[in-house]
């Protein structure tokens, strides 16, 4: 028998990359249709108040544009996310800045973009709530008597009987702001009425059937005249979760109503100033240990900022929450975690949905009080760090795939952490003798190098209950030469879905992956397997593919009464298939692992049904005068259950990698009046080539055994880690220990200043 | 806006004659006018370098550029890369080694590294003058080690011949072309 080759762990050529580097690719954008209109957003200018006259300013000529407010919307003015109170237009109070309060349309793009100028809103402005201590203080009333759009609570052992057995208890408080996913494809869809009284929305997405389901109730139509289709996706990193379902809203508004094809496409400035962002957090967390470094009692107090509607706050609360008090095992924990209303446009998902956050903050923290302890930062993850067995703080007891100890080592190992630690400390040393003695480096420059090690943890797939309730249903047919087709909901946003389908499909069938066919994710076409988010598309829908694939082999196995030998046979026999007995599809529904438990009444129980672990090192190098953090060098070992395609996985790593260094030292959404002030690229500032340092990526695998061959989820994971290590390697350089991202030039001199005051 | 003008260029060796405004930006005419969708937008105030085109032989942002300056030039976009169905070799690297994920930005990022490797051809440029030359096209995928390994590898294969250059075409034949 011919042995096929191996389709899994192989970096196979990436299934859409032809068409991505002749410019062939179709990103929404690049759509046209005969006699397209482009649709505009009137917005409000300030963050609170009541609309009280909308005006057309007589003078502008107003042919041919189409004029579409909430009185138009046929089904309910809301858009449906975990909750139902958002509006897809503002009807009469106006929640945040930048909030959609009327849609414009015109044939030319410029007429358009007129017509919106030529809107004017009246709006009596209400004091507004912009920051969590405003929020928390409910002086000013969003969201209920206390402003809490949700409080969960997690708690094992007994915390104060913890921290009264601990010899050290030390506590921290910590900050990070919002982040903009800045996908370099802007937010747009494009929205056509069909001639059978329906409606189809095309655009650029992460979730076809979350657009699918809120357009249904907009619209009041039945969810067969609701077709979603996702083009070539530009970037999403969580950003095109919730949003398209308002965009695509608003271009099927405007199509509904003109009866033509409308195009919505932001700009960069619309797109920053509107869409959601990375919930901010004020984060306090104490810890009790023994004088040896052991975790006798960890207590976290999370606060986030949803924003003005609910959206997926409670979720991204929940995500953070469970995994706050970070990847050790702790007998005593408590954690509270809420999420608060403001009047700032709603937070959003971004890639880790919660956990850079907490991350974050645990991180540092146990940096500090390593430093406390004059303990090795990496001694101290050693000590505490999971292995199988260990039980999380939900009573969650991890059975198998805990690669937590082996990503500490790897890393250290890699990075050479040991001698780089020992190293620049003497360098630094010696340095700011030689500057005390007016010995300066040439050029004057006064520079510091640090090395800082982070560690973190991430649960893939839906939290909880999540993945049962989204109930996911994945399909392979046989197209009609006879080749493989798989049907899902899930896109390629970028990471490679869809090769690393055609790999899981590929192996199973004993066939070359570029023979298998993937649909384009379109509701009219592929059965609901979910949404693309929550580190679930190769693990759990990959999973559902490759039952898929066994299934189908074991069905033409039969028909032929003998093993299928590779990609020719399997075609051979696949059409002889489809001729004597017609179609072939074979269809796998989501099944909760044996022993997974989870109670969202008590937040005990199974919170993910396994977890990936990464630890990072990060060296910098500071300048003392000018405050700037320059990355030599990042080093990360990634516990990802099994490589499938490892260039992809490690580009997902280095992906990640790099927009953590950018949240830990670049990337700071400035407000003013409560509207985003640096809404444009040349402000709100991404890491470039020349910021970014060289990313070594090691790849450890502790395979699942409920995932398609030991793979689990790793899309978020990288984006954990970083900015702990950076806080820890500028600490390392300087001496000084920032309580707040990002670590700007402009905070960490002050950060100097006030150190060098108190000596 | 301003009547229209007319104006001819060409490119990707292909002579073009267009009747626009004069102030239209180079990147509208070519999406728009050309029906070369391949260039794409991401910002539209010249940070964002997806963008990228090159117009005699220089790389500039076609969102900053009016269509009028582009009068009589000779414009490369990614469409022009490959020669017919056969991809260049920068273009190869790319897919090989993960240099292109969401893909918005390669077509910008595959222009501007072009032009670095027609500088430095003959010799393969050092991983800092990769990033420097790439600086200014951003992509929020890839962390860019990737991107920087893939031009690189292609400087490597191609050796001294035309960077964008397909396998066994002479340089000369190409070079007039465009």
């Amino acid at each position: 028998m011919l042995r096929p080759e191996p389709a899994v762990g192989v970096s196979v050529p990436k299934h859409e990359g032809h068409d991505k580097v002749t410019g062939r690719a179709l990103y929404v954008d690049d759509l046209r249709m005969a006699g397209m209109l482009h649709g505009r957003t009137v917005r409000s200018s300030v963050p609170r108040g009541i609309i009280r006259r909308i005006e057309f300013d007589p003078a502008f000529d107003w042919g041919g544009v189409v004029i579409a407010g909430h009185q138009d919307i046929p089904g309910e003015n809301v858009v449906v996310h975990v909750l139902e109170d958002q509006p897809l237009l503002a009807a009469h109070e106006i929640r945040h800045a930048d909030e959609a309060i009327l849609l414009v349309a015109h044939a030319d793009a410029e007429r358009a973009e007129a017509a919106r100028h030529a809107v004017r809103v009246e709006v009596e402005p209400l004091e507004p709530v912009l920051t969590i201590e405003d929020a928390l203080s409910a002086r000013v009333k969003l969201w209920g008597e206390d402003n809490v759009f949700k409080e969960i609570r997690i708690a094992c052992g007994d915390v104060e009987a913890g921290f009264g057995a601990a010899d050290v208890v030390v506590e921290g408080v910590y900050h990070c702001g919002h982040q903009e996913q800045l996908y370099i494809e802007n937010n747009g869809m494009i929205a056509e009425r069909t001639a059978e009284g329906g409606i189809v929305v095309r655009g650029s997405l992460q979730c076809p059937y979350f657009v699918h389901h809120a357009l249904v109730r907009m619209l009041g139509l039945p969810p067969e005249k609701v077709r979603v289709i996702q083009t070539v996706t530009g970037g999403g990193f969580g950003g095109k979760e919730d949003y398209p379902s308002v965009i695509g809203g608003h271009a099927a508004l405007l199509a509904w109503k003109s009866g033509r094809p409308v195009k919505v496409v932001y700009d960069r400035l619309e797109d920053i100033a509107a869409t959601t962002k990375r919930h901010p957090a004020r984060i306090r967390v104490r810890t009790g240990l023994k004088r040896d470094g052991t975790l006798i009692a960890t207590e976290v107090d999370v606060v986030m900022d949803g924003g003005a509607y609910v959206t997926l706050s409670p979720v991204v609360l929940s995500r953070g929450a469970i995994h706050a008090a970070g990847p050790y095992r702790c007998p005593n924990v408590s954690i509270r975690a809420r999420c608060v209303a403001t009047n700032t446009p709603p937070s959003g998902a971004f890639r880790g949905f919660g956990v850079p956050q907490t991350q974050y903050a645990m991180e540092s923290h146990l940096n500090r009080v390593a430093a406390e302890l004059g303990l090795d930062p990496l001694a101290l993850r050693r000590r505490n760090a999971y292995v199988v067995g260990d039980v999380t703080p939900t009573g969650q007891t991890l059975r198998e795939s805990v690669g937590a100890q082996e990503v500490l080592e790897r890393t250290a190992e890699r990075a050479g952490w040991a001698e780089k630690r020992r190293r620049y400390a003497r360098e630094n040393a010696a340095a700011a003798r030689a500057e005390r003695a007016g010995r300066f480096a040439p050029g004057g420059r006064r520079l510091r190098r640090g090395i800082g090690l982070a560690f973190a943890w991430h649960g893939a797939g839906f939290t909880g209950s999540g993945e049962v309730r989204l109930n996911s249903l994945a399909a392979l047919e046989l197209a009609p030469g006879g080749r493989p087709r798989v049907l899902v909901a899930n896109v390629e946003i970028g990471q490679g879905a869809i090769t690393v389908f055609t790999q899981l499909v590929g192996e199973r069938l004993g066939v070359p992956p570029p023979l298998v066919l993937v649909e384009t994710p379109d509701t009219g076409l592929v059965p609901n397997s979910g949404p693309t988010v929550a580190s679930r598309t190769t693990m759990v829908v990959g999973g559902l593919l490759e039952q898929c694939a066994r299934g189908m082999r074991e069905r033409l196995e039969l028909f032929v009464e003998r093993p299928l030998r590779g990609g020719p046979d399997f075609q051979r026999v696949a059409r002889r298939f489809l001729a004597r007995r017609g179609p072939l599809r074979v269809e796998r529904r989501y099944q909760k692992p044996p022993g997974v438990e989870w109670s969202d009444e008590t937040y005990r129980g199974d919170a993910y049904a396994c977890f990936s672990y990464a630890a990072i090192a990060v060296e910098v190098e500071v300048d003392l005068d000018t405050g700037e953090v320059r990355v030599l060098r990042a080093t990360t070992a990634q516990d990802v259950g099994r490589a499938i395609h490892p260039v992809l996985v490690t580009g997902q790593i280095e992906g990640g990698t790099l927009q953590g260094l950018g949240y830990a030292l670049l990337e700071e959404v400035r407000w003013k009046d409560g509207r985003v002030w640096n809404y444009q690229l040349t402000n709100y500032v991404i890491p470039t080539a020349v910021d970014a340092p060289p990313i070594e990526v090691v790849i450890v695998e502790c395979p699942y055994s409920g995932g398609p061959f030991g793979a689990k989820g790793v899309g978020e994971l990288p984006m954990d880690v970083p900015a702990g290590a950076v806080v820890e390697a500028v600490a390392h350089a300087t001496g000084v220990r920032l309580d707040e991202i990002p670590v700007t030039p402009e905070r960490l001199l002050r950060a100097l200043a006030r150190a060098a005051e108190a000596r | 806006m301003s009547p229209a003008v007319t104006l001819s260029f060409t490119v990707n060796g292909r002579r073009r004659r267009v009747r626009v405004p004069p102030m239209k930006r180079l990147l509208d005419v070519l999406r728009e006018d050309c029906g070369l969708t391949g260039t794409k937008e991401g910002c539209g105030e010249g940070e964002c370098g997806a963008c990228t085109v090159l117009v005699n032989g220089l790389a500039v942002n076609s969102c900053l550029v009016p269509a009028v300056q582009a009068g009589g030039a000779r414009i490369l976009t990614v469409e022009g890369l490959a020669r017919r169905s056969r991809l260049s070799v920068l273009q190869r690297t790319f897919i090989e080694g993960g240099g292109t994920q969401c893909g918005i930005c390669t077509p910008g990022i595959l222009v501007t590294a072009y032009a670095l490797l027609r500088r430095t051809r003959g010799r393969v440029p050092r991983e800092d003058e990769v990033r420097a030359a790439l600086a200014g096209n951003l992509c929020r995928c890839t962390g860019y080690q990737k991107i920087v390994d893939a031009v690189r590898v292609a400087a490597r294969r191609t050796g001294t011949r035309r960077p964008g250059g397909t396998r066994g075409r002479s340089r000369g034949k190409k070079g007039a072309r465009r």
